[in-house]
């Protein structure tokens, strides 16, 4: 498979997916425990699953499942926005017992609509290439999608950059009044207090 | 993406459809080429590792960014199966770095953000593993010239491959500035308030100071002098 990485045994990791709205995400993980006998990670070990949970931007749980220890999950996005995607096995166990850890496994594929492989072995060879021109144009629209939703963030950006001019300025200005009346009422007081004190 | 009017006057044919399936078949399989891209939240004084088995005379290569958090920079080494460091850099906001691999076996590369007591950074990383094959399968060594669909084919992948680059580098560059732009939002709202506080403060603590030098426990009015 592809990259993998260790965790502890009760530990979380959690990876984070910018998706636009509409989304299809497909992940393959595997998961190997470490057998301190003989020194390496066991194929497979009874018993070992994955929580696998997926958090929308707005905080609410879209997927919250117990996976084998081999598996794939998916998911589609109904928001736009930053999703995260948290792994943590169910061992019961402690990490007590001295190097013990899990290897896990993880591709995730976002947006790609995958062909059905079989049912393009079809004898009408015309019918094979549409099929893969309509995919190929799903495949496009995917891109627009992403556009789409980048053109949303940076709209965000820049209305964050103008509050924040803005801000600046109208700060600047209240603090500037503030200053000169301050000023001016520091100097009052003190005219008022030292005339009553006779001094002046 | 027009579908090149090529397309329909070649559907036609039946004899070439399959080379043309073929194409097609090669322009798909290739956008998604070997690799895996992932967004991980590094906390302060942790380091992340990951790892990868190739096979040896496979060239990878690895983008890393950092998208938001501290002063946007993180430590980065890559090691080879042996564990010998090919790649170490320190406090890097972005970097791109390639490599053939000469060992079979399992290539590690970590993100450290050890040096930050309180920053949690957001990285960014992009592995992508070996070459990219040729579209045709044997387009190098032709000895005719590409028909019209197999080179609008061609160009069509070689646009989509622009398209993804350019998606990444400009998303990523947005994430990063708003990122900045937000932190700085919030930086000037805060100070401001806190200046303001601190200006009344000041300026009545300075006045109440000055009235109580003149106020003094005398019997007589007469106020102390300079």
């Amino acid at each position: 498979l592809a990259l993998y990485f260790h965790i502890g045994e009760r530990e979380e990791k959690c990876i984070i997916e910018d998706l636009p709205s509409d989304t299809l995400v497909v992940g393959n993980y595997k998961v190997q425990r470490w057998d301190i006998r003989t020194h390496d990670f066991l194929e497979s070990a009874p018993g070992l699953g994955m929580f696998v949970t997926v958090t929308t931007p707005s905080g609410e749980v879209l997927l919250s499942k117990l996976y084998g220890p081999q598996g794939t999950f998916s998911f589609t996005s109904y928001l736009s926005g930053e999703h995260i995607i948290c792994f943590q096995s169910n061992s019961t166990r402690f990490a007590v017992i001295a190097g013990s850890k899990l290897r896990i496994h993880l591709d995730i594929r976002v947006g790609e609509h995958f062909l059905d492989e079989s049912a393009i072995q079809a004898k009408d060879k015309v019918n094979e290439v549409n099929v893969r021109l309509e995919h190929l144009i799903e495949q496009i629209h995917h891109v627009t999608k992403e556009q789409d939703y980048e053109r949303e963030r940076e709209e965000k950006f820049r209305k964050t950059s103008e509050e924040t001019n803005s801000n600046i300025l109208w700060w600047a200005v209240v603090q500037t009044l503030i200053l000169i009346s301050i000023g001016i009422w520091q100097i009052k007081s003190l005219r008022d207090f030292f005339i009553s004190k006779k001094l002046v | 993406v027009a579908v090149p009017g090529a397309v329909r006057v070649a559907m036609l044919g039946a004899v070439r459809v399959a080379m043309r399936t073929l194409c097609l078949a090669a322009l798909l399989g290739a956008l998604g080429a070997g690799g895996t891209e992932l967004t991980l939240e590094l906390p302060d004084s942790a380091q992340r590792c990951f790892h990868q088995e190739l096979e040896s005379g496979i060239k990878f290569t690895l983008d890393y960014q950092v998208i938001s958090g501290g002063h946007y920079d993180v430590d980065c080494y890559v090691e080879d199966p042996n564990g010998k460091t090919i790649y170490q850099e320190t406090k890097k906001q972005y970097d791109s770095f390639s490599h053939h691999s000469e060992l079979k076996g399992v290539y590690t590369f970590c993100f450290s953000n050890e040096f930050s007591t309180f920053s949690h950074k957001i990285v960014y990383f992009d592995f992508q593993v070996g070459d990219e094959p040729p579209i045709l399968p044997d387009m190098n060594n032709r000895v005719t010239a590409l028909t019209q669909m197999e080179s609008a084919c061609v160009t069509i992948h070689e646009m989509l491959n622009a398209v993804i680059d350019s998606q990444t580098h400009y998303r990523l560059r947005e994430a990063q500035d708003r990122s900045r732009a937000e932190e700085l939002n919030g930086r000037v709202s805060y100070w401001s308030v806190g200046e303001t506080l601190i200006l009344f403060v000041v300026s009545i603590g300075q006045v109440m100071l000055l009235k109580s030098f003149f106020t003094e426990k005398r019997p007589s009015s007469g106020g102390a002098g300079t």
